[in-house]
């Protein structure tokens, strides 16, 4: 009974499987090429400004172009959770 | 006005010399002067797809170089007059294609012919950007299948930031999907990505859908663009996709799988 289930339970269909992946990885490739070239020079600035006041790593800050409708948003994300304060060890930006 | 327009897909072996060719002819049947012209410098193949590969003596490149005039290098279509092939070189320096000498043979090509069809090599590296980079319309071959549609994708994204008109802020390349090589019966059995499918992820017009065919391979084994080949399911729709090209509404043929006579089951010819 094992062995005819398996022969002919209905399968999802190949060609479907291949549709969902393309437009997942195509949102994906689509929104980094539209994606302006500052994104990661912004994220190394951000990575020097907040270092001055807590240790973070670049893992710790994400940087992202987004919609919301029409309009455009830069989000920024950072982790601080666990960071130690900094205090000092960096000097002030001259 | 003269027309260039660029047949690209990104993946390699999708179809696009076998549509240059079919189209260029397509247009020539229809009374409109073409040249198709090898983008694919160091793998000449489009002079064998049109069956002059023994008549090549001067190449684009000898024109870019002015080591020959267009004159010299232009070969006249015995099948059609209004039907020219412009052979490329099959030298292995890849950046023998220089922008500029290539604007300066498409505008000299722009004075005498309604439609200039470049056939793109493969890949997304220098050849292919500079296939593209002077086209006013682009046909997008795209087969049905994962890799294929990703790669048109990126390919349509160069075309909209890349191509001279996206430079200069010129209105943008106006870009067609030719699907190719499909197979209705491996679409019924959900096996095959549809047309919709494809239309959907891509989301670009599409100019026509040719079924994998026989005759394709029967065509290129005997130099002839499958359009002059009237028995050929892929030659008519080949047929049909420059009639929408020029305008016209049209009827998607072959999308559908055949119902096979009996004969046809016994025999089969696609
Ligand atoms: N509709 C079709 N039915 C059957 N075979 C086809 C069809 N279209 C193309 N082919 C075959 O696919 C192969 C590749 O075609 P073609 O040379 O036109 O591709 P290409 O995109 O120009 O390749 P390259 O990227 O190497 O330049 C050839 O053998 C051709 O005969
Ligand atoms: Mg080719």
């Amino acid at each position: 009974m094992k062995l005819f289930n398996y022969l002919f339970a209905p399968r999802p269909k190949s060609a479907a499987i291949a549709k969902e992946r393309l437009k997942i990885v195509l949102a994906h490739e689509r929104a980094s090429r539209d994606a302006p070239d500052f994104l990661p020079r912004l994220q190394k600035d951000l990575l020097t400004v907040v270092g001055r006041y807590v240790q973070i790593n670049e893992e710790m800050i994400h940087v992202n172009l987004g919609k919301s409708g029409d309009t455009s948003l830069l989000e920024i994300n950072i982790e601080i959770g666990g960071a130690k304060p900094n205090e000092g060890r960096l000097a002030p930006a001259s | 006005m003269a027309k260039v327009i660029v047949v690209t897909s990104g993946k390699g072996g999708v179809g696009k010399t076998t549509t240059s060719a079919a189209f260029a002819a397509g247009l020539a049947l229809r009374g409109h002067k073409t040249v198709v012209i090898d983008f694919d410098v160091g793998l000449r193949n489009l002079d064998l797809v049109m069956g002059c590969e023994r008549r090549v003596v001067f190449d684009f490149i000898n024109v870019i170089n002015g080591d020959a005039n267009l004159n010299q290098a232009l070969i006249k279509d015995k099948r059609n007059d209004n039907l020219f092939i412009f052979p490329t070189s099959q030298t292995r320096d890849k950046d023998a294609l220089k922008r500029e000498g290539v604007e300066r043979v498409l505008e000299e090509l722009k004075k005498t012919f309604d439609y200039i069809i470049c056939d793109s090599p493969a890949g997304i590296e220098h050849g292919a950007i500079t296939a593209l980079y002077f086209a006013d319309s682009a046909v997008i071959v795209t087969n049905p299948e994962v890799s294929s549609v990703r790669d048109s994708d990126r390919i349509i994204g160069i075309l909209s930031s890349r191509s001279r008109r996206a430079e200069r802020n010129e209105p943008p390349v106006d870009i067609h999907l030719l699907l190719t090589r499909y197979d209705p019966d491996r679409v019924v059995k959900g096996e095959m990505l549809t047309v919709e499918d494809v239309r959907e992820i891509l989301s670009i017009p599409l100019l026509g859908v040719i079924p994998e065919s026989e005759s394709v391979l029967r065509a290129s084994n005997t130099g002839t663009p499958v359009v002059f080949d009237a028995d050929s399911p892929a030659g008519r729709a080949y047929v049909d996709a420059v009639a929408r090209f020029l305008g016209e509404q049209r009827e998607m043929r072959f999308v559908k799988p055949e119902k096979r006579g009996f004969f046809r089951v016994l025999f089969g010819r696609a």
